[in-house]
């Protein structure tokens, strides 16, 4: 091939299931999960990706990936539809001896590795699909080259207390990684591991031939290749990311990453340009109606709603109608639900395409304290129907 | 649909000096998130027209910029698809010469070897100066059915002054056949075909027009080749009976823009089955509601931060309303800045305007207070 070779790779991580979405990933894969009013949970890593300069991205895809797959298409809203390089959606294939799905994350690299090959990077990032954050991987693949790093791992600072529900890495004072363990009951550190690694090509390559060759590996990144190379003496830097990162895995940490969006001064802010745009594919809606009866306070509102109710501390996606008299508050409601006359809907995350009718009552008040109720892709709730705070309804 | 599309983007720029001093009526901004040339290519997408040729002939900068490749209205395309078809000047031509013209028949003259090299039997032929949604698949099946030459697509509606010297008259007998063409003058009162400036006819039979009056030096389309060949041609008009609204003054935009606050004309612009009105895609964030913010009647397109008191408005993407501030009845272009305890009534502002603490404006419906472009108050 005689184009340019590219400098650096990235490879999305976008098979995992998000079982503890429950209703919300039952047909649909985690990153397609609707997050802010009109984005995608995978719109933030293809965004870092193109306002980072990097624009060839590998999509791994496995759990169910029609929703994903047609909304990736052909990477046009990321600025990633390229003749050469762009985004490629890479789901698990049959080869000539074998057919196999992905088994782990490491094997999912694996098993693509002819992909990356095509374009003869330098580097290779491996991101995943279920994080909601603002990066420049310039800056870190920078560090890593400064650093004459093998692998750079991201890490954020995180409270001691809560250091044991993620991967902790242990570092000298340059960085360097010297120790890693995951989940660990009595933690040393407070670097969490935020699931984003640099490889030097070479030795990523290496390292998965290896792993994949070992029968008793689990082919995971966390658990073997990293541990790995680690034993082997590779240079592993801890590249220290500032600023706002969440997993958003659950319900409860879903609902509020939303909420993170909404005030004068958000944890998270949307509007924030400057430090880079994310993208989404747009829907072809007009814009919001807002009617006479309409009271909105603190809410975020997508083209295409027509609010006649009231919404109160809550995120709408595109095409959500809410009728007089109904209340809206402290929820999430994605594209083209439709809220009826004098219903309301109360600490709950609504999927797309719900009806509730007239008069229905979804949640109860944030102050009880019961839990988020959550609907799924596509229900009914009947008229004067009630669905109990932290209930869970698909069809 | 057998047939490509031709847009003409500059033919009624003088009617609304304000805003198309720097721009194409086509790129004139409506409702929130368009531009007028989005109803007419949305138009023809949705008919399937695929092949669309833009004839613009100065001020195109704009335009240019909102279509792009056009993989917004998905006529980016290796086969068809959208062009922009400038003016077609020779290295002989004097600069100021008939490059200028703004006459259909001067520009088509200019789109001469655009149309030769189609093949599609057909030409549908429209303006920009107008919002409505026209299926021109039926327009066109109504043209082969009653083998017209050429077929007009009218609204018919009571006439106005401020239609005087802008509109087009047509007069048909029971089937449609037009018998009479007229300027709309100081006489004409009451119900009238009004031309909507939309034409369908077969691409060879505009090619002989087009071939027929370089030779014989005609200018205008209307009166040089229809009202001229009527009694042995067979023109007819077609109808349209949907929500039709056209822009001709600072006034009429106005009075459109706030139509789009009505429920009926919102159902027949936006909310027609398999007819979404597609617009170049801006990746705003989605609009936010900060406390305090009051809204009511009014359409918000993405991108705003409002914190104020915004009713019966148009607000279009990425205004910011801050606090204390109210604005009614106007129609605020993107990114203006709506500054703390600032007064708004009838008021139109271009984009990038500013209007800073405490100012209050006021127009009246008749006559909207209009802010140019970028202008800080």
């Amino acid at each position: 091939m005689n184009q340019k070779r590219k400098e650096c790779v990235a490879m999305l991580l976008a098979g995992g299931q998000g079982s503890r979405l429950y209703a919300l990933t039952k047909s649909t894969a985690k990153p397609a999960v609707t997050f802010g009013g009109k984005y995608r949970i995978i719109d933030f890593p293809l965004s870092n990706c193109i306002n980072s300069g990097i624009d060839t991205v590998g999509v791994l895809t496995q759990y169910q990936p029609l929703v994903l797959n047609d909304y990736v298409g052909n990477g046009l809203p990321w600025d990633l539809d390229r003749t050469y390089g762009g985004v490629k959606i890479l789901p698990p294939y049959q080869g000539q001896k074998k057919a196999d799905w992905y088994k782990g994350t490491a094997n999912a690299i694996y098993q693509n590795l002819a992909f990356i090959e095509q374009y003869d990077p330098e580097y290779v990032i491996i991101l995943s699909g279920d994080h909601i954050y603002r990066m420049d991987y310039s800056e870190m693949l920078r560090f890593h080259k400064r650093k004459d790093a093998d692998c750079t791992i991201a890490v954020l600072e995180v409270p001691l207390k809560e250091a044991s529900r993620f991967g902790i890495l242990t570092t000298h004072d340059d960085g360097q990684i010297y120790k890693f363990t995951e989940k660990p009951k009595e933690p040393d550190s407070t670097k969490a591991s935020m699931g984003i690694y640099i490889f030097n090509k070479k030795k990523l390559f290496e390292y998965l031939i290896a792993d994949e060759a070992d029968e008793n590996s689990s082919n995971d990144f966390g658990k073997n290749i990293i541990p790995t190379m680690l034993k082997s003496g590779e240079r592993m830097f801890a590249y220290p990311f500032e600023g706002y990162w969440k997993d958003v895995g659950t319900i409860d940490s879903l609902w509020e990453a939303n909420m993170d969006l909404l005030g004068e001064n958000p944890a998270f802010s949307m509007n924030e340009e400057s430090r880079g745009r994310i993208y989404s594919r747009s829907s072809v809606s007009p814009p919001q109606f807002v009617g006479k009866s309409a009271v909105i306070s603190n809410s975020i509102i997508t083209e295409g709603c027509k609010i006649h109710g009231t919404v109160i501390n809550s995120v709408l996606s595109h095409g959500v109608i809410v009728e007089p008299g109904a209340i809206v508050k402290d929820s999430v409601i994605m594209a083209n639900t439709y809220i009826g006359k004098d219903a309301s809907v109360n600490h709950s995350i609504l999927d797309e395409n719900i009806t509730v009718e007239q008069g229905a009552t979804v949640g109860a008040s944030k102050e009880t304290d019961k839990g988020i109720a959550v609907i799924g892709n596509g229900c009914k709730i009947a008229a004067g129907q009630t669905v109990a705070a932290g209930e869970m309804i698909s069809d | 649909m057998n047939a490509i599309g031709l847009i003409f983007s500059n033919i009624h720029d003088y009617v609304i000096p304000e805003l198309s001093r720097r721009r194409a009526i086509a790129s004139i901004p409506f409702g929130g998130r368009y531009r007028m040339i989005d109803f007419e290519l949305s138009n023809m997408v949705n008919s399937d027209i695929t092949k669309v040729g833009v004839i613009t002939n100065y001020n195109y900068q704009s335009l240019m910029d909102h279509i792009g490749t056009g993989k917004d209205w998905d006529l980016a395309r290796r086969s068809g698809g959208i062009k922009i078809l400038p003016p077609f000047i020779t290295a002989y031509d004097s600069a100021k010469g008939e490059a200028f013209n703004t006459s259909r028949l001067e520009l088509l003259k200019g789109a001469l070897s655009f149309i030769e090299r189609s093949k599609e039997e057909y030409v549908v032929m429209t303006d920009c100066d107008r919002v409505c949604t026209l299926d021109y698949q039926k327009l066109l099946d109504r043209h082969i059915e009653s083998r017209a030459d050429i077929t007009i697509v009218t609204h018919r509606k009571k006439v106005t002054d401020d239609g005087i010297g802008k509109e087009i008259l047509i007069d048909a007998d029971m089937i449609g056949r037009i018998d009479d063409i007229s300027e709309h003058t100081a006489a004409d009162e009451g119900y009238h075909n009004v031309s909507m400036n939309i034409f369908v006819l077969k691409r060879t039979y505009l090619l002989s027009i087009i071939r027929d009056s370089i030779a014989h030096g005609y200018k205008s389309f209307y009166h040089d080749i229809i009202a001229k060949n009527l009694m042995h041609s067979d023109y007819y008009i077609y109808n349209f009976d949907g929500y039709s609204m056209t822009i001709n003054s600072l006034s009429s935009f106005f009075s459109s823009n706030m139509d789009l606050l009505k429920p009926d004309v919102r159902a027949q612009l936006f909310e027609m089955p398999y007819h979404p009105v597609y617009t170049k895609v801006r990746s705003s964030a989605p609009t936010k509601y900060l406390e305090g913010a009051m809204v009511s009647n009014s359409l918000i397109a993405d991108g705003c931060i409002i914190e104020g008191k915004v009713e019966n408005s148009i607000i279009f993407r990425g205004v910011h309303i801050a606090r204390g501030a109210t604005v009614k009845n106007s129609i605020l272009m993107q990114d203006t800045i709506v500054s703390k305890d600032v007064s708004l009534n009838c008021v139109i502002t271009d984009k990038n305007a500013v209007i800073r603490d405490g100012r209050t404006l006021s127009g009246h419906e008749t006559l909207p207070f209009f802010i140019d472009k970028g202008v800080i108050i």
